[in-house]
């Protein structure tokens, strides 16, 4: 890892890591991790499945930048989809 | 996902897996069960492809292999209904790359979904194309990503998504993206109300800028807009506050954007931002909430660093340094990496050191933290921010720290002590103290560098001998002490312990029974220091004591037999020398003052140092050392010129005294031309020569032989004055000596000089190479004008990839070469090589170690193979014998083995005649294919430097050129890598180094093989 970084957050047994450039934002980083768990935590208490944690990335994170740093949307967009199944 | 019992029951199946291997069984089961269904296409409804493309989704999860199906899994993209749609591009962006040829076949596809009218649709091709997105997307895609980003009729959601997937292709391919006056919608884009997709294009704007700040400058205000109406917390939405924060990701991003413009010509703009700054900069303090505490000092420490960029006056920065200094204190360990971090990057700006020097002490406790990567940045700190006024205090403290912290630190630690110690020292006792200490603590972690070193300074410095020596002795009355404390106190008791003569317990034979003590549980290398001391000692007994005298030459006798060359070399050589009084004398004077050159520590530091400690090195380069050393130094140690620039620059084309001007600063005027051979001295020299240029070193390969007068090895065949006329550089190394080494082995170094390091790495196979040129640049500054040429003589098909134009500072190029083997021949393709730095250009021709041994493999042959070949061969010109004079004397099993080196293989056992030794081995090249080559050398037990020489192959020309190759190692034996010179003493009597002739023909019509008969 001599041009990237890793920054990681435990969260029980669960690591979240995020490899990022060496000049980032540590703890910009470091919070979003804790921002993407949160909302996965709203998740975990009605579904749990592979599809969603990929669906939940994708509406959260793109071509490796933050692409929505909002909870609601996030989660409103999430049941949007789930309409559609 | 609902209904989907075939998945769930799998994914149950393998949760119930007991252990790995079942889990696979299980995998392996299921994979075999998809490929069938997926061949038979008929059966299979898209709800099936959907489930098992999903089931291969979640093996991949779980790290096995899925290297099928892929067409199925984009097969899928093109369904019309959502659920088989979503598998198909959620699996597809796992599956594949961007490289991978399926993707070809979806483009049309995404294309469509982008364009159409369906927005999930939309979403789920541009997320595709924003994970994935190669080139061919890049040329196909870039105009409606742009256009949806800047529609006024998407939904936000659609419209972030686009700015982030044009992010993704405009960093892959800058060229295929037409970003030209795209300034003003950006800035448009800047304007959004929406905080998602400003997120998005923030982090869009922050590629542009980074590419072309100028283009977009319009957007700086913008910028500074968005931080306003963060800070003032204007028109946020509660949703996108974290913890009672204002989007800090934007904050941090818009901010990043900033850094980008190297200042801020707008007096108002300016004022708005660093009243935003200063409101971040103030308000920001330490809370329980670990959540809120990250975030805000994410937004913190990116503010810190704008205001590092923008030069803000001294107010400001002190303000950060305060901070920064409270920071290091908090028990949060994160916050305190990065006060520790911002704190070094911090030191690059001017004028605050004085303020960072208040927090010495934090700095210091953090040196103890429990977590390593805290200690490390303390460690750099600490180096960074060390001067004249604080050295003492901080070498202290880390020669304190020593003892304690973990091995994996205490290498870089105590260089760094070293370092520090050299530049800062107050005064030069106070220096050698420290090293002393250094090694005494760490030995093990001291690089001979580092002893060298203090060496040099003790040798320079007239003042400093007494008492280093007397430090020595010291040292070398604790029980154990370090080899390393023993080489030096060796070394310097041996040159100045008669300075202390007058002292209790420092006479030369309590000295020589102290030193001599240690010397059984001693290794190899430190073996000749000691006998060097102990003839040393013996000189500056005057008058001799015979008892002495007695006791040393019986060591020496000891050693006379030593196995390892050196020891018995020095052994024997001061044996006889003692016994020659006056000559003895001279020989062994104390050794000359060394030329002044940088320190050698601090190039290696800067070697060592990864990216985040540079800054501080930069910054120590910059810095003025301190008074002590450069008083006592003829040349400032970092002086910019470097003393060994080669004397003879143009004009000479006499390597013998480029040789000899090399070794002068060591005073090879001090010999008594009686004395067996010049060799001796630097042979003296060689194990202490610290950083010696390449003509004075020579250990290795020195027979027992020598003392009667035996060839004098002069450095440098013919190339060295075709180097020197061309550059103004010192050359690292001897380029003839790599080249040799290369020639034997497959990777090393080429070429290197105090900006540029060329490495080489090579596969063969058959008649085929692959080789790679590794050009790294060590300078902190861009080398321009990069050129390599490659000049290919005849029988060579060369392809060097394109070179790069500029090396940026610190950066290392590659670039492949392929070579192809097309006929036999010894010559040699030479790469033409420049470059500028700054104003100046070097040039260098560099031989390519593509020689013919390179197309050889070895074979090892029985008798019965052999012999019917061998007799196939009946005479010339398939079979040429040659008596060979001149060889270089060598014993049978050397020989073996330097054949060997060169792949070709020696067959024990199969000549009758012990004296003989007869090889094999296997030629490639385009021509002739493989074809067996083999060889048999008789050699006169009688006279070492004559042999008969058959070489015999299928091919004639191969036959002339394998023997004519054989020919040259063995008489030039390039592995010592000097050109033989016969004995002539050390006048100034130039004799030619014997260069072997290249073949006239060859010259004539192949300007490859003309520089390379140059060279």
């Amino acid at each position: 890892f001599r041009t990237h970084k890793v920054i990681y957050r435990r969260y029980a047994g669960l690591f979240f890591s995020v490899c990022v450039d060496i000049t980032d934002n540590e703890l910009a980083y470091l919070e979003s991790i804790h921002l993407f768990v949160e909302i996965l935590d709203h998740f975990f208490s009605n579904v749990c499945e592979l599809d969603l944690v990929y669906l939940i990335l994708d509406e959260f994170i793109l071509a490796g930048e933050l692409q929505e740093t909002s909870k609601r949307a996030i989660i409103e967009r999430m049941s949007e989809l789930e309409k559609l199944e | 996902m609902t209904g989907m019992r075939g998945l769930s029951v799998f994914i149950s199946d393998i949760r119930n897996c007991q252990n790995k291997e079942a889990e696979r069984l299980r995998v392996d089961k299921e994979l075999g069960n998809i490929r069938t269904c997926f061949k038979n296409e008929k059966v299979l409804t898209p709800y099936k492809k959907k489930k098992y493309v999903w089931k291969m989704l979640y093996i991949h999860m779980l790290g096995y292999d899925v290297d099928f199906g892929h067409m199925e899994a984009v097969s899928l993209i093109s369904a019309p209904k959502y659920p088989e749609k979503q598998v198909g591009y959620i699996v597809t962006s796992c599956l594949l790359n961007e490289n991978h040829d399926f993707l070809r076949l979806a483009i049309n596809t995404v294309r469509n979904d982008i364009i159409g009218r369906n927005e999930t649709f939309q979403c789920l091709a541009l997320t595709l194309v924003g994970n994935i997105g190669g080139r061919d997307f890049s040329e196909s895609l870039a105009p409606d990503v742009q256009k949806l980003l800047i529609s006024s009729s998407c939904r936000p959601l659609v419209r972030k998504k686009a700015a982030l997937c044009l992010l993704r292709l405009f960093r892959k391919n800058p060229d295929a993206v037409n970003v030209d006056g795209w300034a003003d919608r950006m800035a448009q884009l800047l304007d959004e109300r929406d905080l998602g997709v400003l997120t998005s294009s923030t982090s869009l704007l922050v590629a542009l800028v980074s590419n072309n700040h100028e283009a977009y400058s319009s957007c700086l205000p913008k910028c500074v807009k968005i931080l306003e109406r963060l800070a003032r917390n204007q028109d946020v939405p509660q949703e996108y506050t974290y913890y009672g924060i204002p989007s800090p990701w934007l904050q941090v991003k818009a901010m990043r954007a900033l850094q980008y413009f190297p200042t801020i010509e707008d007096p108002s703009i300016r004022k708005a931002l660093f009243e935003v700054l200063q409101r971040i900069l103030m308000g920001t303090d330490v809370v329980k909430n670990v959540n809120k505490n990250n975030a805000s000092h994410a937004v913190l420490f990116e503010a810190l660093a704008l205001v590092m960029h923008l030069d803000a006056e001294k107010e400001m920065m002190s303000q950060c340094v305060a901070l920064l200094g409270k920071f290091i204190s908090v028990r949060e360990p994160n916050i305190r990496y990065l006060g520790l971090e911002n704190m070094t990057r911090m030191l690059m700006v001017t004028d605050v050191q004085d303020i960072i020097k208040k927090h010495q002490s934090q700095i210091i406790t953090s040196l103890k933290d429990p977590d390593i990567s805290i200690r490390r940045r303390a460690l750099d700190l600490l180096y960074g921010m060390c001067d004249v006024s604080n050295a003492k205090d901080i070498v202290e403290e880390l020669l304190q720290y020593l003892s304690t912290a973990e091995f994996s630190m205490r290498e870089e630690l105590s260089l760094k002590a070293a370092i520090l110690a050299e530049k800062f020292a107050p005064d030069l006792s106070w220096y050698v103290d420290v090293i002393l200490q250094l090694i005494d603590k760490a030995g093990d972690f001291v690089s001979d560098d580092i002893w060298f070193r203090v060496v040099q300074f003790v040798t320079n410095n007239e003042d400093l001998q007494p008492y280093a020596a007397s430090k020595a002795r010291e040292y070398l009355d604790k029980v154990a002490i370090h080899e390393t404390m023993l080489k030096v106190s060796a070394y310097i008791l041996g040159e100045y312990g008669h300075l202390l003569a007058r002292q209790p317990g420092c006479s030369a034979t309590e000295l020589f029974s102290i030193l001599h003590e240690k010397l059984p549980t001693v290794s190899t290398p430190t073996i000749p220091i000691l006998l060097s001391t102990y003839a040393k000692l013996l000189m500056h007994t005057q008058p001799p004591d015979p008892e002495l005298q007695k006791k040393i030459w019986a060591v020496f006798k000891k050693y006379e037999s030593c196995i390892d060359v050196e020891i018995q070399q020095r052994a024997v050589e001061y044996f006889e020398l003692s016994k020659k009084g006056a000559a003895f004398m001279d020989v062994l004077a104390e050794m000359p003052k060394f030329p002044e050159r940088q320190s050698s520590l601090i190039k290696k530091a800067e070697d060592v140092e990864d990216t985040a400690d540079q800054s501080a090195i930069k910054l120590r380069t910059q810095q003025q050392p301190s008074n002590a050393l450069v008083l006592a130094d003829p040349q400032p140690v970092d002086g910019a010129p470097p003393p060994l620039k080669v004397p003879i620059v143009s004009g000479s084309t006499d390597p013998d005294s480029v040789a000899r001007s090399l070794s002068q600063p060591y005073g090879t005027s001090n010999i008594d031309p009686q004395t067996p051979s010049p060799d001796l001295l630097s042979d003296l020299l060689g194990p202490l020569a610290i950083e010696a240029p390449p003509g004075s070193v020579s250990t290795e390969q020195h027979g027992p032989t020598r003392a009667e007068g035996v060839p004098d090895e002069v450095d440098g065949s013919a190339i060295v004055p075709v180097e020197e006329q061309a550059n103004s550089v010192e050359l690292i190394g001897n380029i003839a000596e790599r080249f040799h080494a290369l020639c034997l082995k497959d990777s090393g170094v080429l070429y290197e000089d105090p900006h540029i390091q060329i490495g080489i790495k090579a596969e063969w196979r058959g008649h085929h190479g692959r080789l790679v040129l590794f050009m790294g640049n060590k300078n902190t500054s861009p080398l321009t004008s990069v050129q390599a040429l490659i000049l290919p003589p005849a029988h060579l098909r060369l392809d060097l990839s394109p070179v790069p134009d500029t090396i940026p500072p610190r950066a290392q190029v590659q670039s492949p070469l392929e070579v192809m083997n097309i006929r036999p021949s010894r010559d040699v393709a030479v790469l033409d090589f420049s470059y500028k730095f700054g104003t100046n250009l070097v040039s260098a021709k560099l031989r390519i170690p593509a020689t013919l041994n390179k197309f050889l493999q070895p074979l090892q042959l029985t008798s019965e193979e052999f012999f019917p070949q061998w007799r196939a061969l009946s005479g010339p010109p398939l079979k040429l014998q040659e008596v060979v004079r001149g060889v270089r004397p060598l014993a049978l099993p050397e020989m073996a083995n330097l054949f060997n080196s060169f792949h070709v293989t020696i067959c024990p056992g199969l000549d009758p005649n012990p004296n003989n030794l007869v090889a094999s081995t296997t030629f490639y090249s385009e021509s002739t294919g493989a074809m067996l080559c083999l060889a048999r050398i008789e050699t006169d037990p009688a006279d070492r430097t004559q042999l008969r020489l058959t070489v015999g192959s299928g091919d004639p020309t191969l036959t002339f050129e394998l023997k004519e190759f054989i020919k040259e190692q063995l008489i030039t034996i390039p592995m010592g890598s000097r050109a033989l010179v016969p004995a002539a003493g050390p006048g100034p009597a130039p004799t030619p180094p014997v260069a072997q002739p290249p073949s006239p023909a060859a010259l004539a019509d192949d300007p490859g093989a003309l520089l390379a008969g140059l060279l």
